[in-house]
C-alpha cells in the first residue's frame, strides 16, 4: 500500500504521463500505463540502462550509473536505477 | 668265405604308357543344394506427432506482471523510498527547466522548400483532354495511381479513359510512360488502393459500376465488378474506399458512394461478381432535423452523397458531405431502415446521426483527423474550409481558401496540426495551424493557366511525398519541406486546445 502511495506522489507531479517499476529482469511490474505501451518501454528502457550502465563502468570502473535521462522532442523520461529494480518516468518537457 | 651270389634285379614295373585309367579314381561331387525361402518385410511402426509454437513472450509477460502484481516484493518499497527524493526533484526541475527551449537536433538533412519531384502524365489522356479525377498511392507508399476522366462535364457519354499507375522507387521512370494502363469503357470517378495489398485497386465510374483491378495481372487486370445490376449505383461514383470486415479482420469489402444517395459495402463473390453485403441511403426526411434542406422536397428523395471519410478512433463513425452542402456524422451501427426504396436486394439503412452548419455549395471532400477523435475538415465549392468537432453544428474555424471552388481536403499523415487544399485556381495550399490559422503556410502553384487542382494525395509511407492532379492531365509529386513532416514538441497539445474550443 505505501508503495502505491509513493507511486501515486509521483504520478501526481506536474506534467507526469506515465510511471513504470520493472525488476531486474526487465519485467514490468508496476505501472500506470496500458499494457503494451508498458511492455515496449519496459523492455526497451532496460536494455539502455544496462547498456548505459556498463558503459560507465568500462569507462571507469569505479564509477556507476546513478541516473539516466532522455530528452525527446516529446517526451522526457527519466529511470532510476538500483540493483534490483529501475524505476521510469515519463514527462512530457514544460511549456 | 665268400661265394659268389647273383643278386636278383630289382624289378621296377614302368609307369610310361600305362593306362592311366587304371589309377583313377572315380569322384564325384555335387554343391549343396540351395536353400531358398520367401519372406518378406516391411517396416511397421508409424507415430503422430503434433507441435506447435510457444505463446509469443509478450503476451505471457503481460500476464505474468498482471499477476505478479499481487505479490508484494520485499526491497520494492525500500527502493522506490530511496529513489523518490531524487526523481522528484529531477521532476520538478525538468518542468521548470528552459534549457532545451528552442534546441533542435538535425537528424537528417533539412529540406528547406516544398519542390516537385516528377510530372507524370499520359499523353493519350491528355490528348482527349481528360482529367485527373482521383489519386491514390499504394500500401507500399511507392506507386501512385490517377484516374483519368471528367469533372467538368455533366453529360453521360461512352468516352473510355484510363487508369494509369506509376511506380517512384523504379529505376528508369518515365514520367510520360506509366507502368500500367488500364482502358475502362466509362469515366473513373474514384481510385481507391487496398490498404494492405499493394497490387489491388477498386475503382468507381461515371456509369455507377464499381471496379477491382489488380496492378499485377497485366493482361487482364480486371478481378471483380458489380455488373450493371439492380443493386448497382444508377448514379455516378463519387468515392470509394476499403473497409475492414468486423468479423474477419483480415477480410476488406468495397464501400462507395455515389449522388444517387447510397452508401454501399461490397464483397467479393463468385465468378469475379462484387456482391452487395450491406448498404444505407441518405433520404431527406430522414435527415436529422437541424438541416432544414429544401422544404420543397416531397416523396423520398435522396441526398446526393459526394464524399466520405471513416473515423481513425472508431470504425463505424463516418462523416459523409452531400450535395446539400452539408456535412453529416453518420454510424453504420444503425438499425433505422432507410424509407423503403424498390430494387435493392438488400434492406438498406439510414445512417445519418447529426448534420453540421452547412457550405454554400457541395461538398466534395471531408477528412477526419487521423490525430484527434472529434476533428474533420470540410471543404465545398464555396471556396471555404471548415475545421469542425463532431459535438457541435458550428464550425471551429471557417476559412476561405479560394474564389472558386475547393475539391480536395486533407490532413497530413503526419503533423496534427497540417492540411491541404486543393483549390479551383490551381494551387494546392499548405496549411499549419501551429503557424497561422489565417492564411496558408504555404501555396504551390500546381498549374501554370489557373486550371483547377482536383485531387491529392499525401503519402504515409513515404511521408515527405504529396501527390495531386489537375485538369490539365497531370499528376504532380510534391517533395514536403521538414517542416511539415516532422512534428513539433506540443502539438497534440495544440490540437487538443483546437477541438475543446467552443463556439456559439
Amino acid at each position: 500500500a505505501e508503495v502505491e502511495e509513493t507511486l501515486k506522489r509521483i504520478q501526481a507531479h506536474k506534467g507526469v504521463i506515465g510511471t513504470i517499476v520493472v525488476n531486474a529482469e526487465g519485467i514490468p511490474i508496476r505501472t500506470t500505463l496500458d499494457n503494451s505501451t508498458t511492455v515496449q518501454y519496459a523492455g526497451l528502457l532496460h536494455q539502455l540502462t544496462m547498456k548505459a550502465r556498463s558503459t560507465v563502468r568500462d569507462i571507469d570502473p569505479q564509477n556507476d550509473l546513478t541516473f539516466l535521462r532522455i530528452r525527446s522532442k516529446k517526451h522526457e523520461i527519466m529511470v532510476a536505477p538500483d540493483k534490483e529494480y529501475l524505476l521510469i518516468v515519463i514527462q512530457n518537457p514544460c511549456e | 668265405m665268400f661265394g659268389d651270389g647273383a643278386a636278383r634285379g630289382a624289378d621296377v614295373e614302368s609307369l610310361w604308357r600305362r593306362d592311366p585309367g587304371s589309377r583313377c579314381e572315380a569322384k564325384s561331387c555335387q554343391t549343396e543344394e540351395i536353400l531358398t525361402v520367401e519372406t518378406a518385410a516391411q517396416s511397421q511402426s508409424s507415430q503422430d506427432n503434433g507441435m506447435q509454437t510457444d505463446e509469443s513472450e509478450e503476451t505471457a509477460q503481460d500476464l505474468n506482471f498482471q499477476q505478479e502484481a499481487a505479490v508484494d516484493y520485499s526491497g520494492l518499497l525500500s527502493f522506490l523510498q530511496g529513489v523518490e527524493d531524487v526523481v522528484i526533484k529531477e521532476l520538478n526541475k525538468n518542468w521548470r527547466s528552459h534549457a532545451f527551449d528552442g534546441f533542435e537536433v538535425n537528424w537528417v538533412d533539412q529540406n528547406e522548400t516544398v519542390s516537385c519531384l516528377h510530372s507524370l502524365s499520359y499523353p493519350e489522356a491528355q490528348d482527349q483532354k481528360l482529367q485527373v479525377t482521383s489519386i491514390s498511392w499504394n500500401a507500399t507508399g511507392s506507386v501512385v495511381a490517377c484516374s483519368y476522366g471528367r469533372l467538368d462535364d455533366g453529360d453521360w457519354s461512352t468516352e473510355k479513359s484510363y487508369v494509369c499507375t506509376w511506380n517512384l522507387d523504379r529505376r528508369g521512370l518515365n514520367p510520360k510512360h506509366p507502368d500500367l494502363v488500364v482502358d475502362v469503357p466509362s469515366s473513373v470517378m474514384a481510385l481507391a488502393f487496398h490498404p494492405s495489398q499493394p497490387s489491388f485497386i477498386a475503382g468507381g465510374l461515371y456509369s455507377g459500376e464499381v471496379v477491382v483491378w489488380d496492378t499485377s495481372r497485366i493482361e487482364d487486370p480486371l478481378l471483380w465488378r458489380t455488373g450493371m445490376t439492380d443493386d448497382t449505383h444508377t448514379d455516378p461514383v463519387y468515392q470509394v474506399d476499403w473497409l475492414q470486415d468486423s468479423k474477419q479482420s483480415h477480410q476488406f469489402r468495397v464501400l462507395s458512394v455515389s449522388t444517387d444517395g447510397k452508401l454501399l459495402v461490397w464483397q467479393t463473390g463468385k465468378d469475379g461478381q462484387l456482391m452487395l453485403a450491406e448498404g444505407f441511403a441518405l433520404v431527406a426526411q430522414q435527415l436529422p432535423h437541424s438541416t432544414k434542406l429544401k422544404k420543397r422536397t416531397r416523396g423520398e428523395t435522396a441526398v446526393g452523397v459526394t464524399s466520405l471519410s471513416f473515423s481513425h478512433f472508431d470504425p463505424t463513425v463516418f462523416i459523409v458531405g452531400v450535395e446539400g452542402g452539408y456535412s453529416l456524422k453518420c454510424s453504420t451501427a444503425v438499425d433505422t431502415p432507410a424509407v423503403p426504396r424498390t430494387g435493392s436486394s438488400v434492406p438498406l439503412k439510414a445512417p445519418a446521426q447529426f448534420a453540421f452548419f452547412p457550405h454554400g455549395g457541395p461538398v466534395y471532400c471531408v477528412s477526419c483527423s487521423p490525430f484527434h477523435r472529434n476533428l474533420f475538415l470540410s471543404g465545398g465549392t464555396d471556396g471555404h474550409v471548415h475545421l469542425h468537432s463532431m459535438l457541435q453544428a458550428q464550425p471551429l474555424i471557417s476559412l476561405q481558401l479560394s474564389k472558386t471552388y475547393l475539391f480536395s481536403v486533407r490532413w497530413s499523415p503526419v503533423r496534427p496540426l497540417v492540411f491541404a487544399a486543393a483549390s479551383g485556381e490551381g494551387e494546392v495550399q499548405l496549411f499549419d495551424f501551429g503557424k497561422s490559422s489565417q492564411k496558408p503556410a504555404v501555396s504551390i502553384k500546381q498549374t501554370s493557366n489557373r486550371t483547377p487542382v482536383y485531387c491529392m494525395e499525401f503519402n504515409s509511407k513515404q511521408i515527405q511525398l504529396l501527390a495531386a492532379g489537375d485538369a490539365t492531365g497531370m499528376v504532380k509529386i510534391w517533395q514536403l519541406s521538414s517542416d511539415f513532416i516532422q512534428q513539433g514538441p506540443r502539438e497534440m497539445h495544440h490540437l487538443e486546445q483546437l477541438a475543446n474550443e467552443v463556439t456559439e
